[in-house]
């Protein structure tokens, strides 16, 4: 039997947040896959709504990439609030 | 454990110091508690090691399967059999959770199934053993499944980004899994004189299986010191089983249960309790293939695997058909 193929599973639970990574199957279609994610990974009201997709399909940034990707962001600390202070006497800002 | 006796086929371990290279950055980050993902450098042992532990693992759950399986059709009742029907599928999930995990390794989901059907792969020694009555269940939810949580909770913490996290996954739905079982078993226990002799029964014959789990002793655990420095084995075999004999002794107690062993006597000194000598003859054996049900075991698994097949083969090619259809339907 040829492999079936492997699928990433996204789950988006029932308090608003954004669909979640939670595993990968195997499944002939997608429609199988979505039967399989919702047997295994939904057993215990984790979700409302679930999203498959080939994990054939993803593109992912290397692992060799970590410092040209990343790096840049950590010297600009002017991005966060906290860089700033306030003067006194303003309380919520 | 779940995966006893692994060998890592490195025959000694090697300090920070004598490594050089890709090995030592790669020993200096597991030190440093940073995980590795399956994109990342690491040692082909390492690798190879990992596939090993992950799919005994995943083995034994699927395996494990079967002893409990046995008894949905006579549960003693609609609940208790909706019950053990989760729990089995649980089981069937945790499986699913560490193929995936071994897969990222590099390994096929396949090829690792067809091992354990050819009787290449091991599987934990406690499946190898009869459920002859329905207080058995309760015992393994009890006993073995509070083995595995003891072997699983410190695994969560490994080195091995896929492997931590099925194990996280594996952790959260087992505590049901043992206080089902432990319900079984006080049921049974604060019964009929015929009850509470089934519920004794089950723990005589499970009790030292269960002790055995956790692998043979200290002294004879060739390839625990590498797995440690690897950080996929957090704990000694010895330490663990300690554990579980220290939490288990009370919760029999509790059920005026007698735990089938004429040395146990609690150590004030050592604050923990003292067992007789385990009989390790038996433990491999087990593991040799030579245990009650290895064979029966293994039948169950071939036989269900094979009458499967039409079914994969029906799903296969319903999804060829049905993207030939969309194809074709595109460029109408
Ligand atoms: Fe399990
Ligand atoms: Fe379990």
């Amino acid at each position: 039997m040829k492999d079936w193929p492997l699928w990433e599973v996204f789950i988006r639970s029932s308090h608003g947040l954004a669909h979640k990574h939670v595993g990968s199957l195997r499944a002939a279609d997608a429609e199988m896959a979505i039967g399989n994610a919702r047997d295994v990974y939904t057993r215990r009201n984790e979700g409302v709504s679930i999203w498959v997709v080939r994990s054939a399909d993803i593109a992912a940034s290397s692992p060799g990439d970590k410092e040209p990707l990343f790096d840049p962001a950590r010297s600009k600390v002017y991005r966060h609030p906290t860089f700033f202070q306030l003067i006194d006497g303003v309380k919520h800002m | 454990m779940y995966a006893q006796m692994v060998d890592t086929g490195v025959q000694r371990l090697r300090s920070t110091e004598e490594l050089d290279g890709d090995e030592r950055h790669f020993q200096e980050r597991i030190d440093a508690g940073v995980r590795i993902e399956p994109e990342d450098w690491m040692p082909d042992s390492y690798r190879k090691t990992l596939v090993r532990q992950i799919s005994q693992h995943a083995h034994s759950e699927i395996v494990g399967m079967l002893p409990e399986g046995n008894w949905i059709t006579r549960a003693p009742s609609l609940l208790r059999k909706a019950t053990l029907l989760a729990k089995v599928q649980d089981e069937g999930g945790h499986g699913l959770y560490l193929y995936a995990a071994a897969e990222t390794l590099g390994v096929s989901r396949d090829d690792l199934i067809d091992a354990l059907h050819e009787g290449k792969a091991k599987y934990s020694s406690i499946f190898n053993y009869p459920t002859l009555t329905w207080a058995d269940i309760g015992a393994i939810g009890w006993l073995v499944d509070g083995a595995a949580i003891i072997n699983q909770i410190p695994l969560c913490r490994c080195s091995y980004g896929p492997y931590g996290r099925a194990m996280v996954r594996v952790c959260k739905e087992e505590s049901f899994h043992q206080r089902q079982g432990y319900d079984i078993m006080t049921v049974l226990a604060q019964g009929s004189a015929a009850q509470r002799r089934m519920a004794q029964d089950a723990l005589n014959r499970w009790w030292w299986p269960a002790v055995m789990m956790f692998g043979p002793p200290d002294t004879e655990s060739v390839h625990s010191a590498q797995s440690a420095a690897w950080r996929i084995k957090l704990h000694s075999n010895d330490e663990l089983r300690q554990r579980f004999i220290d939490q288990t002794v009370p919760q029999a107690d509790l059920l005026d249960l007698k735990i089938p062993d004429p040395d146990l006597r609690w150590n004030e000194a050592r604050q923990s309790y003292d067992i007789g000598a385990i009989d390790w003859n038996e433990f491999h054996a087990v593991v040799r293939g030579d245990g009650p049900c290895n064979k029966e075991r293994l039948a169950a698994r071939r036989d269900a695997w094979d009458r499967g097949a039409w079914v994969r083969d029906a799903a296969a090619a319903h999804a060829e058909k049905t993207t030939i259809e969309r194809k074709t339907g595109e460029t109408r």
